[in-house]
């Protein structure tokens, strides 16, 4: 088929199949419906002199039979479609993460050597590639339809988005959820590259970012700044002497245990909640003494800190 | 108007008092769809003007209005007024009211004041209503999503949700209104089986009014709260969840989409077999689809956030369920072309608007399943695909089954019959205006182009001019009927009691109806639509 719209990612041309699909049943459907009322129309209009025989006696076997029809086409359909959704929903574990803000009315992107952008987004091809998204204010919506993607941006939480652009180019990038007076011009750009160009394109922005630091590094000097290593450790290996909070090295990714006996994944939404509300999952062992830092920093900080810590899943310091 | 009406010589309910008074205090159910139908017809011109202005915004690409913010108020009001002060209450305040007790073979509703009070509780929500949009508007579109509504809106938002809030209440009223009369007032002989498609239909609705619109009032009054003491029930900041107004919000709306709608099935139900002198092909699977649509259509909500973070095991499941009820819709369809099949189909304008509706609700069903499909939907949610979608089911449906029953009862009503040759003119212009419309919006959507943009990329800019110039078509299509039926008022023909040979209890009284409906009550002993061709059958 040959789209209207180009289809920049993986996932395009998959979902682009699935559309026609649905665009096919529905004309055939629609052939249907419209053709036997046209013939009806005709052939039984009330002076037509056409034979009509004797009225059908039973209608239950017809109707048994197209509600059977309709919902077997309908369950394909809902099969399709779940299927395509599930894998984009997960994305894959060595996905390049790039942090995004949202804020009315400006989209700013964050990567994990500290090179911001505005209003623009720059990824590599060939690359899984997976947004951890925010917002500052109210509900925005990540959209970029060569791409054949969206997802709402939350405040208070983060959200996943991941896709694997394949073609080089520039797509429009849109905010589709109503977000105020600015909303329309919400929009920017999406510059997909080849992997050599966006290695040149992420160095030439590193020097025009603040100290040419990464947001790992960033967030290192905030976490020294705001005290966290008091009680974290310098580098995050948990304190010397009487124990007060976990270490964080090797953190990202496992599995921690609270006091409430649960378990928990420390991914990106565990460890932005326990920064902004500590008293939630306690780890078990360690006394809720944390102070919560909610309304002292904001979701960009939030965001290095995020990146200092999953910097240290290794148990490398940055 | 008066003297117009007092020629209606022989004692009906025109005739039964001239005095305004007689007007706002009657508790005859006749006249207070009369009131209804005054109201509801200014606020479909009222947010007609608004649509009208936004598609003149959008014939150039940076917005012609000059103002994003203003465009968002358009919008904004133009949502507010045609959801809830048009198509929620339209089918059932106007034709329900005027024609349950007529087809129930009663005297009127089971509780007449309290009709009379939903009257005035939708007057008083239509009024603040109208003074939010005069002192200035709502900018959050008519789905009030936190927290832009509840913390950095800068319109009328409180005034908007309390017009609602009032709204839901006359809804509530009628709702109940309805359920009782029919489960008490039926003709002696109408079993339930017996009893016609339409009054089935409303029963639906009136149930999905009387449970689903306290979830809509609840949360209205949480969003209040939200902004005025800042609570923090929908606000991350404070520990709220904003994903929670949405849950709440459209667990009340998905199935409003089919107090919408469901009237609508019940009016083409009545339409197509009289226009085909037939009967209703398979009545029970139609009625017991009405009853699967309004109990499925609550557990349906999820689809409207398959994007918005929720889990993905409710994305699945909401999904299967989208689909589920978009099974019943289906086989009414095809029950109305089968009632078609071997007919003596008759082409007056209440058929034509009827054929148009099942073709622009099948079309506006169809593309639903793009947007139940997940993955499609991800795609396509959010953009004038769903803009074009929901016009096709709302506008394109509920709108065409709205004009077929008003013309179809227009005489029963007045006692006056419509020019016949405009009505059949205004059918056809409608429904090709409407498709200029919104067809092009489908397009657009695929492309990616974002609903409740003031402006936009120029590459939309063609199809964008092709739906404004359609909207023209539109606007001159739905003032045709304004002119010709108030025309019809001082120089239509009279009507005969039964001027389209139909079955049905309200066509064995005069047109238009004496006050008391029925010189004495009807016995009904003939299942509903038996019609020369009927089947043979019995449907106990």
């Amino acid at each position: 088929m040959s789209p209207l719209l180009p289809q920049a990612s993986n996932e395009a041309v998959e979902i682009d199949y699935l559309i026609l699909a649905l665009v096919l049943a529905s004309a055939a459907i629609l052939a249907l419906v419209y053709g036997l009322i046209l013939v009806y129309m005709f052939r039984y209009h009330a002076g037509s002199k056409a034979a009509r025989g004797a009225p059908s006696r039973k209608s239950w076997r017809f109707e048994i039979a197209w509600t059977l029809a309709t919902m077997a086409v309908f369950f394909g359909l809902f099969l399709w479609g779940a299927d395509l959704y599930v894998r984009l929903f997960q994305a894959p574990a060595d996905a390049l993460q790039i942090y995004v803000v949202a804020k009315q009315w400006m989209w700013k992107a964050e990567h994990v050597g500290g090179q911001r952008e505005l209003n623009a987004l720059h990824i590599p091809i060939g690359r899984p590639v997976q947004l951890v998204m925010t917002s500052q204010d109210v509900i925005h919506d990540f959209s970029v339809p060569a791409f054949r993607i969206k997802r709402d941006v939350l405040p208070g939480r983060y959200q996943s988005l991941w896709f694997q652009a394949d073609r080089p180019g520039a797509y429009k990038l849109f905010c589709t959820q109503l977000c105020g007076a600015g909303h329309a011009t919400m929009t920017g750009e999406v510059f997909a590259m080849t992997a050599p160009a966006f290695e040149q394109w992420l160095g030439g922005a590193r020097t025009t970012t603040v100290a040419g630091a990464s947001m790992a590094s960033e967030g290192e000097a905030l976490f020294m700044r705001l005290g966290c290593s008091g009680c974290h450790g310098a580098h995050g290996e948990g304190a010397s002497g009487a124990i007060r909070a976990p270490a964080l090295i090797g953190l990202y990714g496992s599995r921690v245990r609270l006091t409430s006996g649960a378990t928990a994944v420390a991914d990106d939404r565990y460890i932005r909640d326990s920064i902004l509300e500590p008293d939630k999952e306690i780890v078990a062992g360690f006394e809720p003494v944390m102070p919560s830092f909610a309304g002292q920093i904001d979701e960009e900080q939030l965001m290095r800190l995020d990146a200092f810590i999953k910097s240290l899943r290794n148990g490398a310091t940055p | 108007m008066t003297d117009v009406l007092a020629d209606q010589a022989e004692g009906s309910y025109l005739t039964d008092g001239f005095t305004l008074r007689s007007w706002l205090l009657t508790t005859d159910h006749k006249r207070i769809a009369i009131l209804y139908l005054g109201a509801i017809t200014a606020f479909f011109f009222i947010g007609g003007i608004a649509a009208a202005v936004m598609r003149y915004n959008l014939i150039s690409a940076s917005g012609r209005l000059g103002s994003a913010d203003l465009y968002n108020r358009l919008f904004s009001m133009h949502g507010v007024v045609m959801v809830w002060f048009f198509l929620v209450p339209a089918v059932p305040a106007t034709l329900g009211n005027f024609l349950a007790p007529l087809m129930l073979g009663a005297r009127d509703l089971a509780f007449p004041r309290l009709n009379l009070l939903s009257w005035y509780l939708f007057m008083a929500a239509g009024f603040t209503a109208l003074y939010a949009l005069i002192a200035g508007g709502v900018d959050t579109g008519w789905t009030f999503y936190t927290p832009f509504s509840s913390l950095y809106s800068n319109g009328y938002v409180i005034a908007t949700v309390t017009a609602i809030f009032i709204a839901g209440f006359s809804s509530i009223a009628t709702g109940l209104n309805f359920i009782v009369s029919i489960h008490k007032l039926r003709a002696p002989g109408m079993t339930w089986h017996k009893m016609p498609v339409f009054l089935w239909s409303l029963y639906a609705t009136s149930v999905i009014m009387a449970l689903a619109t306290p979830v809509l009032a609840m949360t209205l009054l949480l969003l209040a709260f939200e902004r005025l003491f800042h609570v923090g029930v929908f606000d991350p900041a404070v520990g709220g969840d904003p994903l929670l107004f949405q849950h709440l919000f459209w667990f009340y709306s998905h199935p409003a989409v089919y107090i919408m709608i469901l009237p609508g099935f019940g009016v083409i139900s009545e339409i197509v077999p009289c226009f085909s002198s037939k009967e209703l092909f398979g009545y029970k699977f139609v009625v017991w689809a009405s009853i699967a649509i309004a109990v499925i259509s609550f557990l349906v909500w999820g689809h409207h956030m398959f994007v918005a973070g929720e889990s993905l095991y409710s994305a699945l499941l909401f999904s299967l369920l989208s689909y589920a009820v978009a099974v019943p819709s289906a086989i009414k369809v095809f029950n109305w072309v089968g009632t078609m099949h071997k007919g003596y189909i008759r082409f007056d304008a209440p058929m034509l608007y009827a054929i148009a509706f099942i073709g622009l609700f099948t079309m506006g069903g169809l593309t639903g399943l793009f947007v139940a499909a997940l993955a499609a939907d991800v795609h396509l949610t959010q953009t004038y695909f769903v803009v074009a979608h929901f016009h096709y089911v709302m506008v394109g449906g509920m709108v065409s089954a709205y004009f077929a029953g008003l013309h179809f009862w227009w005489p029963k009503i007045t006692g006056r019959m419509y020019p016949e040759m405009w009505g059949r003119a205004a059918a056809i212009i409608i429904f090709a205006g409407f498709n200029l419309t919104f067809f092009p919006q489908f397009i657009l959507g695929y492309l990616g182009m974002p609903r409740r943009y003031a402006s936009y990329p120029a590459e939309f800019e063609p199809l964008n001019l092709l739906s404004s110039a359609g909207a023209l078509v539109l606007a001159i299509g739905y003032l045709l009927p304004l002119l010709y039926l108030l025309w019809s008022l001082l120089y239509g023909d009279k009507a005969p009691a039964n001027p389209w040979s139909a079955t049905g209890l309200e066509w064995k009284t005069p047109s238009p109806p004496p006050t008391e409906n029925f010189p004495e009550t009807p016995l009904v002993t003939q299942p509903p639509y038996q019609y020369p061709l009927a089947e043979a059958v019995s449907h106990e």
